[in-house]
């Protein structure tokens, strides 16, 4: 799956979209972010408070607990600070 | 129903696009038009620009979702609402909504509605140049809770009347 990161999460991280194949087990969003949390130091930072990082499967926003099967496209952002 | 959506680069030109939801069509008594515009300041701090980014794709798609939330919601004849990102320096214009309807309460309920759902739930960051460097604008709470009033059921539009 691709996923796509926006704003200081795609600064601290380094990249804005990346191809991933996370390893079996990891189901929701929640545990893909602990997965990608310890793939590195720019990702442990970026992800340092899992609840202030906002997620998006294919263009709609998702809680942590959303299941991630199926997914084509997980974004992942700061609160939003449009308008 | 006359309804725009667009984000954009380039300035854009509020009366002009309130302009185009009235033409040739004569049952809207009401057009609300709110612009944002870019302040020379950010918590006190002087900044040189904003610099907007977006999640192509998601950011139409969230804006189209609130747009017809408010058509269900309010009995609207048009909605426009524009978003620019890039670099935007003050002075100039950031969003316009432009809500359109019979009668202006609906109008400006509208508005304020999608407003304040932008602000929150659409998938633009604000970064404002500073003397001292690049900074993310962070979330305000006054924000977070303009937008949660509009999570409580709204008053049926018959006991409105």
């Amino acid at each position: 799956m691709k996923l796509r990161y926006f704003a200081w999460v795609r600064e601290r991280i380094g990249l804005a979209e990346e191809d991933i194949e996370p390893p079996a087990g990891i189901a929701t969003v929640g545990e893909l972010v602990a997965w990608l949390a310890q793939r590195g130091d720019g990702y442990a930072y970026a992800f340092e408070n899992p609840k202030v990082v906002r997620a998006a499967i294919d263009k709609s926003h998702v809680k942590p607990d959303a299941r991630i099967e199926g997914a084509g496209e997980i974004a992942f952002f700061p609160p939003m600070t449009g308008g | 129903m006359t309804t725009t959506i667009r984000l954009q680069r380039e300035m854009f030109d509020a009366a002009a696009e309130a302009a185009l939801v009235t033409r040739s069509r004569t049952d809207i008594g009401a057009v609300v038009t709110f612009t944002g515009v870019c302040r020379a300041d950010e918590n006190g701090e002087a900044i040189a620009a904003l610099n907007l980014e977006h999640y192509p794709g998601m950011a139409e798609a969230e804006i189209a979702r609130h747009v017809d939330a408010a058509y269900t919601r309010w009995p609207l004849l048009g909605v426009t609402v524009i978003h620019r990102y890039g670099r935007i320096v003050p002075g100039e214009p950031i969003v316009l909504v432009v809500a359109a309807s019979s009668h202006r309460q609906a109008a400006f309920t509208a508005a304020e509605f999608l407003m304040d759902y932008l602000k929150t739930r659409a998938p633009f960051w604000k970064q404002v140049e500073k003397p001292t460097g690049a900074a993310w604008v962070e979330t305000k709470a006054a924000d977070d809770s303009a937008a949660e009033r509009w999570t409580t059921p709204p008053p049926s539009r018959e006991a409105a009347k």
